[in-house]
């Protein structure tokens, strides 16, 4: 077979570097193309914009609680509204996301990495520069101001009728000796935002490719894991999704930066191209960052119930025609522009539609709880309260398909009460189960489990609490995105509720770091499977070693680990298979019937002992990882430096965009002239 | 006896390691057309509403209908000589191969080169992303579009010095078929801009 060190090119290096061959130490991270140190760089930086978004949410609500509200100053709110939108979106959930599909996915298709580790570390990278992009705005005239939507032409440069300044572009500050024109601060905006869409545009890709291609023999599409099959979706929408913002946030910057005419009503430009393009892109958005949390869960319920998925196929089909109605309803969010009854009636239906897929998964779950013997771990908690936070979320989300009731409910706090009950409700809650779950596969111990139900309970009461009065509020007429309220609206109290019950989330996330701080040294061992689970990523060791395993597993059935590990004709257990549950398998050997290789009952081998049929134990296997890389980190802190030209006028802003250029090409021209494997690397033996 | 078990770039290679039984760069590059299908989708969609949108400026007048069909004529002619490249690396021969490949890179050059000189001739005309919702959806289409015909332009650059040196072989012809891709597809595209862009205002009474 041909092997890399073959190929003569290969072993010439062209590099102006030496290869950074180290798989230890911190310079390592730099360079790193492990999906599973990727997995935990993205988490990590998640983590920080989390709590980055979090502090901005405390200062809304220290702003809100009382009327006239003098913590903040109008400029300053609208900075701080906009951020906390923009973090939690794009900088906390997706990424969280990310750490997640990153980590697991290759351990639970059982590959060795993702299809192109190198790209893998650039959507990391890109990610975390777009974020510092984006806040380094706040030493350059002010952070985006906007709002996450940053509705053109309201967006662009120029003063709003109460006088108060948005943002001048003719006025101009000197930094370091170069001027910066103020006003820039959507152009942040359109350029972050970009920046960090190419990431996940990458990783779209790149997953995709890596679900499809990279799965281990028997792993068929329909044995996939939920949570893989979420990916597999989520990165068709971002795939598709992220050009098209892409287009809107060039032209949002060809009108702010080069004076162009796209959104400018006086010139002929329609402001709601822009508000179709956002939203077109913006409503799959809502499925990208609830749909990885539904995996999560659809993985941890069967677990703790100790039963198979309820309606693995179901649930399957559900997701894709969520991903696919998902294109069809994003008028929804723009029913008081004047479409016209006839748009509108056609996206409320649209929108109602998309409420059958969402209330099958629920019932699947439900399914799966029913009859079971829970188990009430933390991962459990989070992911009932999904289940159950989520639903309200939902609910809510049906009255606003209803066209005349959305028009009572357009910019109040009703509609942010609905989106929190479905992103932090939602999101959040199916996130930080997927923490807790998987937290002992990536450290090797568990997290402690008294201070993981502490964090369940505060943040639960914390949660309804702060956003349960939304709905009142929003009901009641209270606008959004006003930096203050005026007394005797009967608005008081609701507000002061919400804010102490913002107060409460914070402590319930601050136990949260606690917890995942002290448990990485002092947690309690976990083993390879502490949770007694399902699925092949509890069959490698904790933390997994680089390579995930010695020998890729052979895949039987749905939830392979645990046919391993309680054959049915085994004297272990008899798992109870329900109607349309998984663990059929039609046309297959029957799972755990014809006991590997030595032929006696499974219960006298260990299961995590990976022992197929054909397997020879007599042959050496040399597993070439691919060799870590400084290409991926040069090539995108490029990006944002040329970024940097757009804001920066002439003659500096030359320079930012020829040596962000020469990064960009440099990056990428080196990483495709260095072989994936350096030849010198060592090779790891089983 | 000792079995390679590969990484997963190097498997890239061999398409019959992977579960669909094509290649992970071919099908990463299928994803990525995908992709800009919405991208070109977009900004067609924003071109299309704007297109009477001159606000007193000039319009599709400028446009040069003759010069325009030439430099489009070339740059499909680009695609003929990049299938006639592909087939000459499939085939081992590597003259065959470069020939063709400079072929390609020096039609995609003209095309380029010629968009340079029309966006001049616009501009000297007073047509630029300033004057009207029309102008500003014109430059940044067409403008997009020459900037993927000029990453194509290097990606042949590269491909052909590849060649020279000997990294780029008989065995990497596929490599060769995925650039082929991106470059069908770019020229594709310019069949619905050519169409759009400047045959439906400027043949369709828009013109005034």
């Amino acid at each position: 077979m041909t092997t890399l060190a073959e190929r003569p090119s290969a072993s010439r290096s062209r590099s102006p570097f030496r290869r950074p061959l180290a798989e230890t130490g911190l310079g390592s991270w730099f360079t790193t193309v492990d999906h599973k140190r990727i997995g935990i760089l993205y988490f990590v930086s998640a983590m920080v914009f989390f709590v980055i978004g979090g502090v901005e949410a405390l200062l809304i609500r220290l702003q809100l609680a009382t009327p006239d509200g003098q913590v903040l100053t109008i400029d300053q709110y609208n900075q701080i509204f906009t951020m906390h939108g923009l973090t939690m979106v794009f900088f906390a959930v997706m990424p969280l996301g990310s750490a997640f599909f990153n980590y697991l996915l290759p351990l639970m298709i059982g590959a060795r990495d993702v299809a192109f580790p190198r790209l893998n570390a650039f959507s990391y990278w890109v990610f975390l520069a777009a974020g510092l992009f984006i806040y380094s705005s706040v030493l350059l005239g002010g952070m985006p101001d906007g709002g996450w939507f940053g509705y053109a032409p309201l967006s662009l440069v120029g003063g709003d009728p109460l006088g108060y300044t948005i943002g001048d572009a003719t006025t101009t500050q000197t930094i370091a000796g170069n001027t910066v024109a103020e006003g820039q601060r959507m152009v942040f905006y359109s350029l972050g935002l970009q920046i960090a869409g190419i990431a996940s545009l990458a990783s779209a890709v790149n997953f995709i490719v890596t679900i499809l291609n990279m799965r281990a023999p028997g792993m068929t599409l329909m044995r996939m894991p939920v949570f893989v099959w979420m990916i597999l979706i989520v990165s068709f929408l971002m795939l598709f999704a992220m050009p098209v913002i892409g287009v809107a946030l060039w032209e949002l910057m060809m009108d702010t930066s080069f004076g162009a005419n796209f959104f400018d009503p006086a010139q002929g430009g329609d402001p709601v191209l822009w508000q179709h393009m956002f939203w077109l892109f913006g409503h799959p958005e809502v499925y990208i960052l609830i749909l990885p949390a539904f995996g999560i869960v659809s993985e941890i319920l069967p677990v703790f119930s100790r039963k198979p998925l309820f309606g693995y196929t179901a649930i399957v089909f559900s997701g894709i025609a969520i991903g696919f109605i998902g294109w069809g309803v994003w008028a929804h969010h723009m029913f008081a522009v004047g479409l016209g009854p006839v748009a509108n009636s056609a996206f409320g239906l649209s929108t109602m539609f998309i409420a059958v897929p969402t209330g099958i998964k629920i019932f699947n779950w439900i399914g799966t709880m029913w009859d079971g013997r829970l188990r009430l771990t933390t991962p459990m908690l989070f992911s009932i309260g999904l289940v159950a936070m989520f639903t309200i979320g939902g609910l809510s989300g049906v009255t606003h398909a209803v066209v005349p009731h959305n028009w009572q409910q357009t910019d109040t706090y009703y509609v942010v009460a609905h989106f929190h009950y479905v992103l932090f409700g939602g999101a959040i809650f199916g996130l930080m189960a997927g923490a807790y779950y998987w937290y002992p596969k990536a450290t090797g111990r568990l997290m402690n489990e008294r201070l993981g139900k502490a964090h369940f309970w505060i943040q639960l009461v914390g949660f309804n609490l702060t956003f349960a009065p939304h709905h009142i509020l929003g009901l009641n007429g209270m606008p959004r995105r006003v930096a203050t309220y005026e007394d005797g609206y009967g608005w008081n109290f609701w507000n002061l509720v919400s804010t102490v019950g913002a107060f409460v989330i914070a402590l319930g996330v601050l136990v949260f770091i606690i917890n995942l701080v002290i448990s990485y040294k002092r947690g309690a061992e976990a083993g390879p499977d502490p949770w007694d689970a399902r699925t092949v990523e509890w069959l490698t060791t904790s933390p997994p070693p680089p390579h995930n395993w010695d020998q890729v597993p052979n895949i039987r059935a749905r939830d392979e680990l645990w046919q391993r590990k309680y054959p049915t004709q085994g004297q272990r257990e008899q798992v109870r298979v329900p109607a349309g549950g998984s663990g059929e398998l039609e046309g297959d050997v029957a799972p755990g019937t014809t006991a590997p290789t030595e032929g006696t009952t499974g219960a006298t081998q260990s299961p995590y002992t990976i022992s197929d049929p054909g397997y020879d134990k007599g042959v050496r296997h040399d597993v070439h990882m691919p060799s870590p890389s400084y290409y991926p980190l040069i090539a995108a802190f490029g990006l944002p430096i040329a970024a940097y030209g757009v804001i920066f006028d002439q003659p500096a802003g030359f320079v930012f965009y020829a040596v962000g250029a020469l990064l960009v090409l440099g990056g990428l021209f080196g990483w495709v002239l260095e072989p994936p494997t350096d030849p010198s690397a060592e090779v790891a033996h089983q | 006896m000792t079995v390679d078990v590969h990484s997963p770039e190097s498997t890239a290679d061999h398409g019959h390691h992977t579960s669909l039984g094509i290649s992970n760069t071919k099908l990463a590059m299928w994803c990525f057309i995908g992709s800009e299908c919405l991208f070109f989708g977009a900004l067609i969609s924003a071109y299309l509403i704007y297109i009477n949108e001159r606000a007193d400026g000039p319009g599709a007048e400028l446009f040069d209908i003759e010069f325009t069909s030439a430099s489009t004529f070339i740059l499909l002619m680009s695609s003929l000589s990049m299938v006639l490249a592909l087939a000459g690396i499939q085939a081992g021969d590597m003259r065959r191969f470069r020939i063709w490949i400079v072929a390609t890179g020096l039609m995609g050059s003209v095309f380029l080169a010629g968009q340079i000189y029309e966006f001049t001739v616009f501009l000297s005309e007073g047509a630029n992303v300033t004057v009207s919702p029309f102008w500003s959806a014109f430059f940044l289409l067409t403008g997009f579009h020459g900037v993927h015909v000029a990453f194509g332009i290097l990606m042949l650059i590269a491909a052909w010095a590849s060649s020279l040196t000997g990294r780029l072989r008989m065995e990497n012809a596929e490599t060769i078929e995925n650039l082929g891709l991106y470059w069908h597809f770019v020229d594709v595209v310019w069949i619905l801009l050519f169409t759009l862009v400047y045959l439906i205002p400027a043949l369709g009474g828009g013109g005034s």
